[in-house]
């Protein structure tokens, strides 16, 4: 059975308010609408945007099994160093970008939003691997895993996989400079995709 | 060179180390968040000026509830959690498991699944062991054998994925042989020459790069030294055990899968360049064990015999009956434990891990007595641990 991806599935509705429990964020909404319209600001803003994502510093954050693929991603072979984000820093208070890689769980979650509060503005988070998503292998039964690592701070791309390949990241990268940029991705989800995302508010 | 403790006669907080200049007794915390404990390792430390009085490992920080999971899951699942044990060789873990199942419910594996588990389990150890080197040359600040293990690994990284799908967690070996036969590609060639390579231009290449620099012999010698004593008082084992200058190898005095048929040798620690037992003798074992696995290696692929992979068949759920089994095998840091307590079921009673990093670590607090901060960091390193096993 093949169905227009345009078109919401079969017993889907949209407009039913009752399935979301929760207000969308409005104040957020008119920021970006406010941007959007001032041309001067904004081009000063691309200007800025573009030595941002030209040199994004990530913070030296390995948790797990991932780690070792983010050391994979910086060594030889990918070189991560292509894409401006090789200077690994050791303390969070030079870094812009976070990836978190790997397992978080609640002994570290305190560690984790302390080493995040401490990175100046305007920093970034990369949530990679399934465990960092949303707990992974580790949904079910693990009692000291925290199942997604958007409990504690806001993340800007996720990257999937158990541990995603080196490209993965990369691409996670790539996508995280068009963010900020200010540029939508290459890919632009259906318009009921579209509309469901604008309702799911950022969990605190 | 190490510097004599002096805790035990004096307390800590010693005022007169260096005359006219009085220090005080410092409370530092290293980790969990540091480039150069391996993870999240935290180490609570005392210390006095430059010197380490006491060192505590504080752990739990990656602790995922494996053995718990153990409990939910049934035999064949359990194999993906541990993979994520030792994360830097997951299939010599894999290789543990499996042999305590198979103990456990007498099944039988065929000559084909032994042949290829060793051979996996071996190229898994080497890859282990460039990470190694190149983590302990990075903690020494040498910045550049770090490119050229990565290069290495990412090779073995590749042929394993030929042959089990996975890039770096491979879920690979399942009770009563492997997951996959060979490739149909000419995959044991590929291997043969990497392992030749391996033998006749890399490690030269690296015992250039690490193992006799200057610099990196004057920082590793005579440091960290773990006797004899301590290291079976603490339960050492794997290259550590051997770098104390201890003979000892599972694969070689309590041999399981098909280890007595191949030929390989034991290096052990000799003190060439200070003390038996110091961070060199151990950083030494493991470029040689990188040898003898190549050696391992293309025994297990050139004596292949033919026949089936697997002795159960795939799709079916592995029963055993009650009773309990403990195997411990020979990984990249030392024997890793699996006992197995089953009640019948599909899922086991009860799995305990006796993790081989775990009793590693916990030397430290002994010979991290008395040295330098940048000492401690190198003894780290060569104890070479990884987090995901320590805590589970």
């Amino acid at each position: 059975m093949s169905r227009d991806s345009t078109t919401p599935p079969e017993g889907y509705d949209v407009s039913r308010e009752t399935m979301l429990d929760f207000k969308v964020d409005q104040q957020l909404l008119e920021v970006v609408e406010t941007d959007a319209r001032n041309f001067i600001l904004t081009t000063v803003d691309e200007v800025f945007n573009w030595a941002r994502l030209s040199s994004i510093w990530p913070v030296t954050f390995g948790l797990a099994c991932c780690a070792i693929e983010m050391m994979a991603t910086s060594a030889t072979r990918y070189d991560i160093d292509r894409f401006g984000a090789g200077a690994f820093r050791a303390t969070p208070r030079q870094a812009d970008l976070m990836i978190v890689s790997g397992t978080v769980t609640a002994k570290m979650a305190k560690r984790l939003k302390l080493i995040y509060d401490q990175m100046p503005e305007p920093k970034w988070v990369i949530a990679m691997g399934s465990c960092a998503i949303g707990g992974g292998p580790y949904f079910k039964y693990g009692y000291h895993v925290v199942k997604g690592v958007d409990f504690m701070v806001p993340v800007d791309v996720y990257v999937p996989g158990c541990p995603p390949r080196p490209e993965v990241l990369l691409e996670g990268l790539m996508r995280l400079q068009d963010k900020i940029r200010g540029r939508k991705g290459r890919f632009v989800a259906p318009k009921w995709v579209q509309d469901y995302a604008k309702k799911i508010p950022y969990r605190k | 060179m190490a510097i004599e403790a002096t805790n035990g006669k004096k307390g800590w907080g010693d005022q007169d180390q260096v005359p006219g200049i009085k220090s005080e007794l410092l409370e530092l915390n290293m980790g969990p968040q540091h480039p150069a404990t391996h993870g999240v390792l935290r180490l609570l430390l005392h210390t006095d000026g430059e010197i380490v009085y006491k060192v505590t490992p504080v752990l739990g920080y990656l602790h995922r509830c494996a053995e718990k999971i153990a409990e939910g899951v049934d035999y064949k699942q359990w194999v993906v959690y541990t993979d994520r044990f030792d994360y830097l060789a997951p299939m010599t873990c894999n290789h543990t498991y499996v042999t305590a199942v198979e103990k456990l419910g007498g099944i039988e594996v065929p000559a084909r699944a032994e042949h290829l588990r060793i051979a996996t389990a071996e190229l898994s150890r080497v890859a282990s062991h460039l990470i190694a080197l190149a983590t302990f040359g990075l903690d020494m600040g040498a910045w550049t054998p770090l490119l050229y293990c990565f290069r290495e690994r990412e090779e073995i990284l590749n042929l394993l994925e030929r042959i089990s799908g996975g890039r770096m967690l491979y879920n690979y070996m399942v009770p009563g042989g492997v997951r996959y036969d060979l490739p149909r590609d000419n995959w044991v060639a590929d291997v043969l020459e990497f392992v030749t390579m391996m033998e006749k231009k890399k490690l030269p290449d690296y015992n250039t790069l690490l193992t006799y620099n200057k610099i990196f012999i004057e920082r590793t010698s005579d440091v960290g030294i773990i006797t004899r004593e301590d290291a079976f008082a603490y339960g050492c084992t794997g290259p550590v055990l051997r770098g104390s200058g201890v003979k000892w190898d599972c694969r070689r005095d309590d041999p399981y899968s098909l280890y007595h048929k191949f030929d390989f040798e034991i290096p052990v620690g000799m003190g060439e360049m200070g003390t038996v037992g110091d961070c060199w003798d151990r950083y030494i074992v493991r470029v040689r064990e990188i040898e003898q696995s190549c050696r391992l290696i293309r025994q297990a692929l050139e004596q292949l015999p033919e026949g089936p992979y697997q002795s159960i068949e795939l799709k079916k759920p592995v029963r055993v009956p009650a009773g309990a089994a403990f195997t411990r095998t020979e990984t990249a840091k030392g024997e890793l434990g699996h006992y197995i307590v089953a009640d019948g079921g599909q899922k086991p009673f009860r799995n305990k891990v006796r993790s081989c990093s775990m009793c590693n670590l916990q030397v430290l607090e002994k010979i991290g007595v008395g040295l330098m901060v940048s000492d401690l960091v190198a003894t780290v390193g060569s104890l070479d641990i990884v987090l995901g096993e320590i805590d589970r």
